[in-house]
């Protein structure tokens, strides 16, 4: 039952990336990205990853994907603005095949035997068990972050604030 | 209730980085409560923070330490080229005192972007996680991102940012890919750890060297080695000429730094397949942008080229690495941070009011308009050229030796040859200075604050004296490396 979800979602999810960066119209591609991480979302799912999986939809396909939208609309992008891009597309797709086979020979000679790392307790995952790790163990990065996020909040006001003078 | 057992933390380890984020916000504040023409005092506020992080950082020399979960390391390398950040971080702020006086630039969020950007290289170069090193290094672009298009007005700065910012993204996605797959083959993140698991079990060495490959494409483009070096003249050229100057030191310092803990703890099993990578790149790095820099007509275009030509050099301390490799690299990348500030402050100097005068060209008839500033600009580009007895020629000299010392001789020659290259384009700035006489103006009085003639001076300093008395900053380097 796993396995075949995890198929059929994987194969949605390509499916859908495929559409988002050759589709012509930007909302064709807003719109199926939504699609790829409602995909992910059952995926972190599936490795048990709960509250990833409902953080996925809530920011991701929630918040982030309305912002885009927003942004499409209010810059009134047209049909147009994509055409030229199927032009000389040879070399995009010479190069993809040659990273998309080194990546599968990559990943082919991977071996998948033996259990992953953190998956020995049965609350892995939850709510109060990311919390826990995320206040104990991961501090550092996650107050890293928030100076991330402030500088990049400081960096964004100041390049559009208006100028006084 | 449950009780949650808290790790290990020692909040003393991170003083220095929490002085800059302190200060940041400080500043932030500040500028709301103080009048325009006060807004230059920020630029102190921000300079003696940096001054306090370097007490910090000189008082926890010799006493390495590892905490917050093994994530955070404080250790002489990490002390070293931190002293290094604050040393670009500080000259970066005298210049740009007058810069932003002139250019109408409030200074409160451009203070606080710089010191945020160095908080985000202390991280990376301390990190013992590649958690901490992405962080680090995210919140050091981002800084970088929006500090590069300050300049609002001018078409060139608003295209030096956006270029920045999707070629940076985009070298930051190759770059966490490839974290993700050294994660998905060692299951784990922190780098001792990583070099154990990968050094006992070799079944999942691909993914590994395909995860490390993508890594090593980010910190390539980080520190603009060919062929990721595509950003550096646009974004060197468009950015306001004090960012320019910290761009090319700090961000750099720090990009090594990770490469090489990255590269020499975590993927230390992989040397024999890597060596060979980093071999090309600093060739191709060195002779691609000598040769490009020899047609320059744009200053800050022609230091951008010179910028990649010398992580070219860099880059042979790193092929060669050991102990000898690596204190070379950290001792040059000391003196680099010293000429090249230098040579920038007087590139804004010249360039005036809305960086008008920014090409060679420009220059003509210096040498006699300001003998002192002329011959300033001999002295560091002597430097640059690694023309004895200047700390430029040392810093070569010892590089050079460390990759012959591990048996690159053609390395060492291709690196000998290129030094060759780079004098003729240092040199032809000379002969505009001092041969071309032209009727140009006089800059006005007011172009040499007090600020910049100390960063100049710091400049001449690091750059000739060091040159004479090297020893003591070489020995600093020596104990500093990772390598033993």
């Amino acid at each position: 039952m796993e396995m075949a979800i995890f198929l059929v979602m994987g194969a949605l999810s390509v499916g859908f990336s495929l559409v988002m960066i050759l589709a012509r119209k930007p909302v064709t591609s807003a719109m199926s990205l939504v699609a790829v991480m409602f995909c992910l979302a059952v995926l972190f799912a599936l490795q048990s990853a709960h509250l990833i999986a409902i953080l996925q939809i809530l920011v991701y396909a929630g918040a982030i994907m309305v912002l885009f939208l927003f942004v499409i609309m209010l810059l009134n992008l047209r049909e147009k603005e994509g055409e030229e891009s199927h032009t000389k597309g040879y070399g995009q797709i010479f190069g993809g095949a040659i990273a998309f086979t080194i990546l599968i020979v990559a990943v082919g000679s991977t071996s998948m035997s033996g259990s992953p790392a953190g998956l020995s307790s049965d609350r892995f995952g939850t709510t109060a068990e990311v919390g826990k790790i995320l206040f104990t163990k991961y501090i550092l990065p996650f107050e890293i972050t928030s100076v991330l996020l402030l500088a990049a909040l400081v960096g964004a006001v100041a390049l559009v604030k208006l100028r006084m003078r | 209730m449950e009780m949650i057992p808290l790790p290990q933390i020692s909040v003393g380890a991170i003083a220095p980085e929490l002085t800059l984020v302190a200060a940041a916000m400080i500043i932030l504040m500040l500028e709301v409560f103080t009048i325009s023409k006060g807004r230059d005092n920020l630029a102190y506020v921000a300079l003696a923070a940096v001054g306090v992080a370097g007490y910090l950082v000189i008082e926890s020399l010799g006493s390495p330490m590892t905490t917050f979960s093994k994530m955070y390391v404080v250790d002489d390398f990490s002390g070293f080229i931190k002293l290094v950040c604050l040393l670009g971080a500080g000259m970066t702020i005298l210049m740009s005192v007058k810069y932003t006086r002139d250019e109408g630039i409030d200074g409160g969020e451009y203070y606080s972007l710089l010191l945020f950007a160095t908080t985000g290289m202390f991280f990376m170069v301390s990190g013992a996680d590649l958690i901490t090193i992405f962080l680090g290094l995210e919140t050091m672009s981002i800084s970088l991102y929006a500090l590069a298009g300050y300049a609002r007005g001018r078409l060139a700065s608003n295209e030096a940012s956006i270029k920045y910012f999707i070629l940076g993204a985009l070298s930051s996605a190759f770059m966490l890919y490839g974290m993700s797959m050294i994660y998905g083959a060692a299951g784990v993140t922190n780098l001792h750890e990583i070099a154990r698991i990968i050094g006992q079990n070799k079944e999942n060495i691909h993914l590994v060297m395909l995860g490390g490959g993508l890594v090593l494409i980010g910190f390539a483009f980080k520190i603009s080695a060919v062929p990721f070096h595509m950003w550096t003249p646009d974004v060197y050229q468009g950015a306001p000429t004090p960012i320019t100057a910290f761009m090319s030191a700090g961000p750099k310092a720090a990009a090594f730094a990770a490469f090489i803990r990255v590269f020499s703890d975590a993927l230390i099993s992989l040397q024999y397949q890597w060596w060979i990578i980093v071999w090309i790149l600093a060739v191709l790095t060195m002779t691609v942008g000598n040769l490009i820099a020899l047609s320059q007509e744009n200053i800050k275009r022609m230091f951008a080229y010179s910028s990649i030509a010398h992580a070219g050099y860099i880059l042979v301390g790193f092929t060669a690495g050991g102990k000898l490799g690596e204190s070379a690299m950290l001792f040059y990348l000391l003196i680099y941070t010293f000429m090249n500030i230098g040579a920038f402050a007087i590139v804004a100097i010249v360039g005036q009011q809305g960086e008008e005068r920014t090409s060679v060209s420009d220059f003509a008839g210096l040498g006699y308009r300001h003998p002192l500033l002329g011959l300033a600009m001999v002295a560091l580009l002597f430097s640059l050229a690694g023309i004895p007895p200047t700390a430029g020629f040392w810093g070569k000299y010892y590089l050079f030796t460390a990759a012959l010392d591990q048996g690159y001789v053609w390395l060492a020659i291709l690196a000998a040859l290129n030094s060759v290259i780079a004098v003729f384009y240092y040199l032809r700035v000379i002969v505009v200075m001092y041969m071309r006489e032209e009727k140009g103006e006089s800059l006005p009085q007011n172009a040499f604050p007090a600020s910049i003639v100390v960063v100049i001076l710091v400049a001449i300093y690091g750059s000739v004296l060091l040159g004479i008395t090297p020893g003591g900053y070489l020995a600093l380097a020596a104990s500093s490396s990772l390598a033993h």
